[in-house]
């Protein structure tokens, strides 16, 4: 039997089979890039893409249902809540990013020096992130955003203090890795410092690895961020923190479903974005 | 033994020499004896083979030279000073003098950098120069090496592998070192382009007047290249002299091998490393098991390294009659 005599593959299916194979990753990974800038233009500028005062009481507007007026209705203080949630981009997600931002600079330079001196320091460096990586996030986030006072600042820093640490031994093994590579050596002969060997040769290539999970985590921490708002810890009213904003809907759910559901959805859109976009990097890098 | 100099001619300049050097592994399957009571010499200038088979501790002797490893034992001076004391007090200085071109050109490189970045990196090290004097610099060295200096701006990955050795020779130039340590240099290229390589290797060392330690499983490549041969098997120098002498006469058994087309493929290259590996070693000397010419005593005594004649050295009962002389 030829090749002729089969039956021929239907063009779209070809198509189809390729376009997965090829430029799959590469259209996520725009889209994502692309949104992500866009969410990150209303941390920017509130002001100018919302259209009213998130903090504006109108008590006779009172949970005015979805329309041309209020695109995605008014909670229960008649205030507009796409106002609230576009402002409120600067409290969860801007929030979400410093506190991964801190992870991320604490925990590689913390993890680089384990890996660097290795040995007891090395030791005593990685107990210190176990015994961090070994309670339960939310509870020990709980405690310390408690033990600190109420306040979107105490709940920042409780997960600041919760996050580096998985930084800290992503970096360290790979460090641990890279030192082994033919071209420290290379550098060494040449007599680079250990410094100039750290900050040349080294750091840079955790880049990727770390800029994928950066933008993954932005993502996990909105999630933690805004969970414990919704548990009532973190920002305080009237401040439109979109995890707040779920949570005060919840008395109203059965009569004004959108108080609830905009700032849900918005939170559950902005994690799936980052995270969809960390895994687009992945692949991208991994290529 | 072949001293620097070794009293006969006192004012001889010894550039690096290696005395009773030992180095041991402790790998999972047991001690590694990779060096064992190494001896030579480099002179100023001078290129010395250094060859033997895969795992006869060749790359291990060059790793002690740069420092990257310590020897156990015996001890080993460059400018008459002990290496330990040269890095711990002026490794600036010692790794000025010392270069190294590794095996693999592309593993050497860091990937994330551009080629004239990594050229003129040693000299951004040891301060040498503005950066713009640094950028001429790279520009003469590029031409040094008969890089295009268009691939200046160029990452390791788009380079050929003869391209990304030159860099890396580039490199090793930039300090104008006293001592090139060549690992392999040539062993992980195309065979079209080994010879290039090689015989810009001799040229920059004739031109220079720079010493080169060359490691290489090759003998006709070592021959090419060196002054003198040191030929290795299973961590000893089994055998020193003039390069063209050593190959052309071998007064050891294993060089011989090393001639002989049969040594690259029939026998068992296993049994060096194995040899390595023996905790205790044998009474007799270490070759026996594999020597198509052992006699009853080499398996009584071990032959230490004697000296024939002028300049030639060997490890064997029988060199002299090898040698006819």
């Amino acid at each position: 039997m030829s090749a002729a005599d089969l039956p021929a593959v239907p063009d779209a299916l070809a198509a189809a089979g390729s376009r997965r194979a090829g430029g799959g990753g590469r259209g996520v990974l725009w889209w994502a890039a692309a949104t992500a800038l866009g969410v990150l233009a209303l941390v920017a500028f509130p002001g100018l893409l919302a259209p009213g005062d998130p903090y504006s009481l109108e008590v006779s507007n009172r949970f005015a249902s979805p329309g041309s007026a209020n695109l995605f209705g008014t909670d229960d203080a008649g205030r507009d809540i796409l106002s609230r949630v576009i402002h409120g981009a600067r409290y969860s997600l801007w929030s979400s990013i410093l506190i991964v931002t801190f992870a991320a600079v604490v925990g590689t330079v913390y993890g680089a020096l384990a890996a660097w001196y290795g040995g007891i320091l090395d030791r005593l460096l990685m107990r210190t992130v176990d015994v961090f990586l070994a309670f339960p996030y939310l509870v020990f986030a709980m405690a310390v955003a408690a033990s600190l006072g109420r306040g979107l600042t105490s709940t920042m820093v409780a997960l600041c203090l919760l996050w580096w640490p998985s930084y800290a031994r992503m970096v360290r093994g790979q460090v641990k890795s890279i030192l082994n590579d033919y071209h420290i050596r290379a550098a060494v002969t040449l007599g680079a410092s250990r410094g100039q060997i750290l900050r040349w040769h080294v750091i840079p290539h955790t880049y990727n690895q770390l800029l994928v999970r950066f933008t993954l985590d932005i993502g996990n921490a909105l999630v933690a961020l805004t969970g414990l708002a919704f548990l009532g810890l973190g920002a305080t009213p009237p401040l439109p923190e979109w995890g707040r904003m779920v949570a005060d809907s919840k008395q109203f759910a059965l009569t004004a479903w959108w108080y609830g559901v905009f700032p849900g959805v918005v939170i559950f859109l902005t994690v799936l974005n980052f995270v969809l976009l960390g895994e687009a990097l992945r692949k991208r890098v991994e290529l | 033994m072949l001293g620097c100099g070794g009293g006969r001619r006192a004012a001889v300049t010894c550039l690096l020499e290696l005395r009773g050097v030992d180095k041991t592994f402790f790998t999972d399957r047991g001690p590694v004896h990779a060096v064992r009571q190494m001896s030579m010499t480099i002179e100023a200038g001078e290129v010395v083979g250094l060859v033997g088979e895969s795992g006869s501790g060749k790359s291990t002797v060059a790793n002690l030279v740069l420092g990257l490893e310590q020897p156990d034992a015996g001890r080993i001076r460059f400018r008459g000073r002990d290496i330990g004391d040269w890095l711990a007090a002026e490794s600036g200085a010692y790794r000025q003098a010392v270069q190294a071109v590794f095996q693999h050109p592309f593993q050497a490189l860091d990937r994330r950098k551009r080629v004239g970045w990594l050229v003129a990196e040693p000299l951004v090290i040891h301060r040498r120069g503005s950066s713009r004097q640094r950028a001429e610099r790279v520009e003469e060295l590029m031409a040094d090496v008969n890089l295009d200096p268009s691939l200046v701006d160029r990452y390791p990955h788009q380079l050929s592998g003869g391209q990304a050795q030159r860099v890396n020779i580039a490199r090793a130039l930039a300090l104008e070192p006293s001592l090139l340590v060549c690992d392999e240099p040539v062993s992980a290229l195309d065979v079209s382009v080994q010879a290039q390589i090689l015989n810009l290797l001799l040229e920059i060392g004739r031109k220079r007047a720079m010493a080169m330690l060359f490691i290489s499983h090759s003998l006709p490549v070592v021959r090419h290249l060196s002054d003198r041969t040191v030929v290795m098997y299973a961590g000893i120098a089994v055998e020193q002299g003039p390069g063209g002498e050593v190959s052309d006469r071998p007064a050891h058994p294993y060089t011989q091998l090393l001639i002989s087309a049969a040594s690259m493929t029939g026998d068992d290259p296993g049994t060096g490393r194995r040899a390595m590996q023996e905790a205790v070693p044998p009474q007799g000397c270490r070759f026996a098991p594999r020597c198509p010419m052992v006699i009853d005593r080499c398996a009584a005594e071990e032959p230490g390294l004697e000296e024939l004649y002028e300049g030639r050295s060997s490890r064997c009962w029988r060199s002299h009659e090898f040698l006819d002389i």
